[in-house]
C-alpha cells in the first residue's frame, strides 16, 4: 500500500503510464509492434523507428531542460537546426569533392561551431541584457529562419554526400546513428551536470535567483553556458535532419520542433517555473511525443485529426500532472491510509 | 474562568505530515466565544501548520475539526473564509496596486445591476476603517499606507465576512507601540461582539496583556492549554522549550568577560568613508578579529545597506575597504566570500534559502560555489557537513533530504547560518538573524555568535531588538538617517541610551544625555546636527520593532 503510494507519488509515474497505455493501443492494433528484427545487419522494427524518429526533439529536448529549468525557455532552437543544416549543406554543395569524409567534417565543424555563436548571443541577451528568455530567444527564432534563407539563397539545398547522409541515416553496429548520437548526447548531459555541481547550480539559479548569487553561485556564466549547450543540441538535431532527407530547407527543417521539445520537458515532470529539472522524465517525455506520432499511423487515423489526437494526449498528460489534480490523487491516498487504520496514518 | 458556552472551534487529534516532516502529531484544540486564544510554540512547533488546518489551506491526515458543533472539512481557504473563519497572515497578502476600498471587499464586492457599486463600496469601507478609528481615505492606494496601517486594513478586511473566528498571525510584528494600543482596542471591541480570537505572537508581554487562554505546542505535539492568568512566565517558557532557560543569563555572563585584542594589527576589515548613493553616506567601520559589532537603527537607517556593502551584495561607490591591511574592492558577493566574509540576508525567502533544494544542497551551496562546479564535495563529505551541522544548530527536522521550503522560518534560518558556517568566514554579517524566531532558536544563534566570536571571528550584528544588539556586542554602532551618528564600547550602554541615540534628531542633546547615562567610549564618527533635506524628505521612518523589542 505505502509502496504503490510513493510509486504513483513519484514524478515520472504518469509519463512512464502514458508510454504504457500508448504502447499498448499500438500492440493491440499492430501485433507486431515490439518485434525488432535484424535486416541486412541493421536493427529493424517500430521502436527502433521511435528511436531513430525521435533522437533530433530528444537531442534538443535535452538541451531545452537544462534552459528550463533555469527558469528560462528557448524558442530559438527550431531556427538554429535549419542554419546548421544550411551552413553544412552550402558547404558540402560549394565543395569539389562533396563526398569525402574531410568535407564532410569541416561542414559539421562550421555549423556546430556557428550553433554556438548563436547559443552565445542568446545568452548574452538574456544573462547580460537581463531580457526575459521568450523574447530574447524569439528574436532568433524568426530571424534565425530568414538568415538560413541567406545561406540557402531561397534554394532547397539538395547534396549527394554519403559520409553526410550517414549522419541521418547510417547503422553502426546495427544501431541507427542518430539514436547513438542522442545517447551520447543524453549521456553526457547526465554525467557533467549530474557528476558535478553544476546541476545544483542550474537548479539553485532557476529556484531563486537572488539567493544563488548571493551565495557565490555565478549565474551570469551558468546561463551562457545552458543557452549555449541548447543551441548546440539544436544544432546537432538540425544536421540530423538534414542529413536524413538530405537536403537543407530553411523553411521546413526544425519547424515546430521547439514545441515538441518543450512539450517533452514538460511531460517529463520539469516545471516551466524552473527549479528541479528530471534528464530521464525528458527522456520519458520525448519518446511519448515520438510514439505519439507512430500511434497514429499504426492506429489509422486519419491525417486530418493528427492535431486534434495528439492534443488530446497531451491534455491528458498535463492534467495528470497538475497540482490539482495531485492534491487530489493524494486526498484519496490519505482516505484509503485513514481506511486502513490509524497505524498507518501515523507511520 | 470556565466559559460555560460551547467551543465554537474544536479541532481533537490532528494529524498532518509532510514529506520527511510530521508537523503536527495528534493535536487538540479549541477555542470559546468572545475569548482571545493564544497559540504559543516555538519555530516548528506546529503553530503555523495547526492555523493552516484550520482555514483549510492543508487537508489533514486525521483527526476532526469541529465548527460550531458541526463536523466540517474544509478543502480550501474560500470555504473556511464563508464558514466564518477569518485570517489575517503574518506577511500582509493584499494587493499595494489597488485601492483600499478595493482590498477590503474584493471578491465581494456590492452589485447593483451586475455592476460593481462603487460608491456603496466606499461607503461600507469607510465604515469598516471607521470601526477601527482608522482616519484614511478608502479611494487611497493600498501600496501608500504604511504596513501598520496595511495590517488594520486586513483586520478590516477579515471583520467584514461577519468572522466568528478571526486569526491574527503575528499581527504585532511590524507595529509601533500605539499601534499596538490600537489593535489591542479593537481585538477587545471584538472580543465583546462575541468573536473568538486567535492571537498568534512571540512578544510574551503582548500575549499576556491580551489573551485570556492558551495553547502550547512543541516538536508538533500538544503541551496543553492554559488559562493565561494562572500560568507564570517562567513556566510558558519553559513548556515551550521544554528545558530550564538559564542560557540567556549565561551569555550576559559571559558577554562581561569577553575581552577583545583591539591592537590595530588585529583589525580584520576597516572601511573607511564607505559609501553608496541612495544606500548609505560615507561612513567609517573597522572591525577586529573576533569582535562583535552591533548595528543599531530604524528600518531604513541604512544599517542593512551598509552591512550590504560589506558582503559585496551591492557595489560601494565610494570610499574604500581594506581586508587585512589590504585595499580590496568587493564587486560580488562571489568575491565576499572568497575572503571569507559572509552576508546572510533579513530576506530569508527572497535572499537566502533556495525553496526547492534539499537541506544538505542548502547548506553547501556557498562553499561548492566557492570551490567551483567542476569540483563537486564528494558525497561522503557533504553527508558529514550536513550532519554536523543538524547536530551542532539542531536543525528540526534532522533530515538531511527534506525540502526547505518545508521547514519552518526558525530552521530555515538555521539552514542558512550553517550554509554560512561551512565556509568558515573570517567575517559573519548576520542581518536580523532573529526575527520572527523564537526565545529558544534564538538563544541558540546568540550563545553561537558568542563562540564564534571566542574563537577569532568577526561578526557583524544587525537587530531590531535592541536588547540583544546590547547583549551580543562589544561595540555599537548606530545609524539614523542612512549615517552613522554613532560608534560606541558597549560598556555599560543601556536600551534606553541607544533608543535616545536611534530615535531623536536633536544628537547634540542626546550626546550629552548619553555621556551621563553610559560612561561613553570616544564618539568616533562626527556626530550630525542636521540631517540633510533630501533625507528628511523621503521616506517617513516606517515603524519598527525598536519600541516593542525594548518592552519585550
Amino acid at each position: 500500500m505505502n509502496v504503490l503510494a510513493r510509486v504513483v507519488a513519484h514524478r515520472l509515474f504518469w509519463p512512464v503510464v502514458m508510454l504504457l497505455v500508448l504502447f499498448a493501443i499500438n500492440l493491440i492494433a499492430f501485433p507486431g509492434f515490439f518485434t525488432v528484427s535484424v535486416r541486412d545487419g541493421h536493427l529493424f522494427g517500430s521502436l527502433i523507428d521511435i528511436l531513430r524518429n525521435g533522437a533530433p526533439t530528444l537531442i534538443i529536448a535535452v538541451g531545452m531542460t537544462l534552459v528550463i529549468a533555469t527558469r528560462g525557455i528557448d524558442l530559438s532552437v527550431g531556427a538554429i537546426a535549419a542554419i546548421s543544416g544550411a551552413v553544412a549543406c552550402s558547404i558540402i554543395l560549394g565543395s569539389p569533392t562533396p563526398g569525402s569524409l574531410a568535407t564532410v567534417a569541416v561542414a559539421v565543424s562550421v555549423a556546430l561551431l556557428i550553433s554556438l555563436v548563436l547559443g552565445v548571443w542568446n545568452g548574452f541577451l538574456v544573462a547580460v541584457l537581463g531580457i526575459q528568455p521568450i523574447i530574447a530567444t524569439l528574436i532568433l527564432m524568426t530571424a534565425g529562419r530568414g538568415v538560413a534563407m541567406l545561406i540557402t539563397e531561397g534554394q532547397i539545398l539538395t547534396v549527394n554526400s554519403p559520409p553526410f547522409k550517414f549522419l541521418g541515416s547510417g547503422f553502426w553496429f546495427g544501431v541507427p546513428i542518430a539514436v547513438i548520437i542522442a545517447a551520447v548526447v543524453f549521456g553526457l548531459a547526465a554525467l557533467i551536470t549530474r557528476r558535478t555541481a553544476l546541476g545544483m547550480f542550474i537548479e539553485s539559479v532557476g529556484i531563486n535567483p537572488e539567493a544563488s548569487r548571493q551565495a557565490g553561485v555565478r549565474a551570469r556564466g551558468l546561463l551562457f553556458a545552458v543557452y549555449t549547450f541548447c543551441a548546440f543540441c539544436a544544432a546537432i538535431a538540425g544536421l540530423i535532419l538534414t542529413a536524413n532527407t538530405a537536403a537543407a530547407d530553411a523553411n521546413n527543417t526544425g519547424l515546430f520542433i521547439e514545441l515538441d521539445a518543450i512539450l517533452a520537458v514538460v511531460i517529463g515532470g520539469t516545471s516551466l517555473a524552473g527549479g528541479r529539472y528530471s534528464l530521464l522524465g525528458t527522456l520519458v517525455g520525448a519518446l511519448v511525443i515520438q510514439t505519439l506520432v507512430t500511434t497514429v499511423y499504426t492506429v489509422g487515423i486519419p491525417p486530418i485529426a493528427t492535431m486534434v489526437f495528439k492534443a488530446a494526449v497531451v491534455t491528458v498528460v498535463c492534467l495528470l500532472q497538475s497540482p490539482t489534480t495531485a492534491e487530489a490523487f493524494s486526498g484519496f491516498r490519505r482516505r484509503l491510509a485513514l481506511r486502513a487504520g490509524k497505524g498507518v496514518a501515523a507511520s | 474562568m470556565t466559559d460555560p458556552a460551547a467551543p465554537v472551534v474544536e479541532m481533537r487529534g490532528i494529524s498532518i505530515e509532510f514529506p520527511g516532516v510530521k508537523a503536527l502529531d495528534g493535536v487538540d484544540f479549541r477555542m470559546f466565544p468572545g475569548e482571545v486564544h493564544s497559540l504559543m510554540g516555538e519555530n516548528g512547533a506546529g503553530k503555523s501548520t495547526l492555523i493552516k488546518a484550520l482555514t483549510g489551506v492543508y487537508g489533514i491526515d486525521a483527526g476532526t475539526i469541529t465548527l460550531s458543533g458541526e463536523h466540517v472539512s474544509f478543502s480550501g481557504p474560500a470555504q473556511a473564509q464563508a464558514a466564518g473563519i477569518s485570517t489575517v497572515y503574518q506577511e500582509v497578502n493584499l494587493l499595494p496596486n489597488l485601492s483600499v476600498a478595493e482590498n477590503i471587499m474584493l471578491g465581494r464586492e456590492p452589485r447593483r445591476l451586475g455592476a460593481i457599486d462603487w460608491r456603496a463600496m466606499r461607503r461600507r469601507s469607510a465604515e469598516l476603517l471607521g470601526g477601527l478609528n482608522l482616519d484614511i481615505d478608502p479611494g487611497s492606494l493600498l501600496g501608500d499606507h504604511s504596513l501598520a496601517v496595511q495590517q488594520l486594513i486586513a483586520i478590516a478586511r477579515a471583520i467584514d465576512v461577519n468572522a466568528k473566528v478571526l486569526i491574527l498571525d503575528e499581527p504585532t510584528s511590524s507595529l509601533d507601540t500605539d499601534e499596538v494600543a490600537e489593535l489591542f482596542r479593537v481585538i477587545r471591541s471584538l472580543k465583546e461582539q462575541g468573536v473568538a480570537i486567535l492571537f498568534v505572537s512571540h512578544f510574551l508581554d503582548q500575549v499576556y496583556e491580551i489573551c485570556d487562554r492558551l495553547t502550547v505546542l512543541r516538536n508538533g505535539k500538544l503541551v496543553g492549554e492554559y488559562l493565561v492568568e494562572e500560568l507564570l512566565r517562567i513556566d510558558l517558557v519553559q513548556k515551550m522549550i521544554g528545558k530550564e532557560l538559564t542560557v540567556l543569563d549565561d551569555l550576559e555572563q559571559r558577554a562581561r568577560s569577553v575581552v577583545v585584542d583591539e591592537s590595530d594589527a588585529a583589525t580584520f576589515v576597516n572601511a573607511s568613508k564607505l559609501g553608496r548613493r541612495g544606500g548609505i553616506q560615507p561612513a567609517d567601520l573597522p572591525i577586529a578579529a573576533g569582535e562583535v559589532v552591533g548595528l543599531a537603527g530604524l528600518l531604513g537607517s541604512g544599517r542593512t545597506e551598509f552591512a550590504r556593502l560589506l558582503g559585496g551584495i551591492d557595489r560601494a561607490d565610494t570610499g574604500e575597504l581594506t581586508i587585512r591591511g589590504k585595499a580590496t574592492k568587493l564587486r560580488t558577493p562571489r568575491q565576499a566570500i572568497s575572503h571569507r566574509i559572509a552576508f546572510s540576508s533579513e530576506n530569508r525567502r527572497d535572499e537566502g534559502i533556495v525553496g526547492d533544494l534539499t537541506v544538505r544542497d542548502n547548506i553547501v551551496l556557498a562553499l561548492q560555489a566557492d570551490r567551483g562546479w567542476f569540483r563537486p564535495i564528494p558525497k561522503k563529505r557533504q553527508d558529514e557537513l550536513t550532519q554536523s551541522y543538524i547536530q551542532t544548530l539542531n536543525i528540526r527536522p534532522a533530515n538531511p533530504d527534506a525540502l526547505v521550503r518545508n521547514l519552518s522560518g526558525g530552521n530555515q534560518q538555521k539552514v542558512l547560518l550553517a550554509r554560512w558556517l561551512a565556509i568558515a568566514p573570517r567575517l559573519l554579517i548576520l542581518d536580523e538573524p532573529t526575527r520572527g524566531i523564537d526565545i529558544g532558536a534564538k538563544a541558540e544563534i546568540q550563545k553561537l555568535v558568542f563562540t564564534l566570536a571566542e574563537n577569532g571571528m568577526s561578526v557583524l550584528f544587525i537587530s531590531a531588538e535592541l536588547e540583544e544588539v546590547l547583549r551580543l556586542s562589544h561595540r555599537v554602532v548606530v545609524l539614523r538617517d542612512r549615517r552613522v551618528v554613532a560608534d560606541l564600547e558597549n560598556d555599560g550602554l543601556t536600551v534606553d541610551a541607544l533608543l535616545a541615540l536611534i530615535a531623536d534628531g536633536s544628537v547634540e542633546a542626546d550626546a550629552a544625555e548619553l555621556a551621563d547615562a553610559a560612561e561613553l567610549a570616544p564618539v568616533t564618527a562626527s556626530v550630525t546636527s542636521v540631517a540633510p533635506a533630501d533625507a528628511a524628505a523621503s521616506a517617513p521612518q516606517p515603524p519598527t520593532d525598536p519600541a516593542s523589542g525594548g518592552r519585550a
